[in-house]
């Protein structure tokens, strides 16, 4: 395997994109996606490190970060999906029904 | 050799679709992106010889996660969406934001004065016969060390499961 550093900063750039797309996007369905990027970029670290000590923990916590990924996923899906049928919209900041 | 070029083709790839997923207007394709990014995220799974994380990325992220992904863009009417403005009026706080990031790790490095796992061992590549075999390791750690958040996790993906079909059925 590399230096561990090249891992880091793979995973300090996928992170930094995710958030700029959590953060400038509109559309709620490209900021779950960005949310799922940031995710991700979290795995490769940890993957990295368990590789890096020999020790197979690091794997294991990257599987449960994908099971709460798929039910974050499944749920804010549905939470759009439900949003929509009301709204017609899939924009953040139309959806202000508890702003005053 | 082999193990540097892999790394730098599937991170190129990841990052440069990770950008595009974050720029393209069309959410489509911004989700077409997102799944090479994932598939090259894979390999990179692979390179780090966690083969059993690889087949679950494969199948979980890109075959569950956004094949729900597309299937809820597809619901949702995207014609009106695309006329409209696709990006908020934040292109300040997400700079400051990436800024602020970038200039913790640049401090970090600053203070520590060298990069980031130096010192530490470098594993020199083994053959792979005398690796353990991975998928044996990660079932052994998951079913004995963290058998409890094993189950806890399935507790919380039926929670989302009954979470989603309650959100998502019409009201009647």
């Amino acid at each position: 395997m590399l230096p561990i550093g090249h891992y880091l900063f793979l995973s300090l750039a996928l992170f930094i994109i995710g958030v700029i797309g959590v953060v400038t996007r509109r559309n709620v369905i490209v900021v779950l996606m960005s949310i799922e990027l940031i995710l991700n970029a979290v795995n490769i670290n940890l993957v990295a490190f368990s590789r890096l000590y020999g020790d197979v923990a690091g794997q294991v916590f990257a599987l449960f970060i994908i099971a709460d990924a798929a039910a974050e996923a499944a749920v804010a899906l549905g939470i759009i999906i439900a949003f929509f049928r009301n709204r017609e919209t899939v924009l953040e900041d139309e959806m202000d029904l508890l702003k005053w | 050799m082999l193990d540097k070029v892999l790394f730098y083709f599937f991170a190129a790839i990841a990052v440069g679709s990770a950008v595009l997923m974050v720029t393209r207007r069309n959410v489509v394709h911004g989700a077409i992106f997102l799944i090479t990014a994932l598939l090259a995220t894979a390999g990179i799974f692979l390179q780090l010889r966690a083969e059993f994380l690889f087949i679950v990325q494969i199948i979980l992220y890109v075959g569950g996660i956004m094949v729900l992904f597309v299937f809820v863009i597809m619901l949702v009417n995207l014609d009106v969406a695309l006329q409209q403005i696709q990006f908020a009026r934040q292109k300040w706080v997400a700079l400051l934001v990436a800024l602020a990031l970038a200039g913790q790790v640049g401090l970090m490095f600053w203070s520590s004065g060298k990069m980031p796992g130096q010192g530490l061992p470098v594993l020199t590549a083994s053959a792979v016969s005398s690796l353990p075999p991975n998928s044996e390791t990660v079932a052994h750690s998951l079913f004995e060390s963290y058998l409890l958040p094993f189950e806890i996790a399935s507790v919380l993906l039926l929670v989302a499961m009954i979470g989603a079909v309650v959100m998502a059925k019409k009201r009647t």
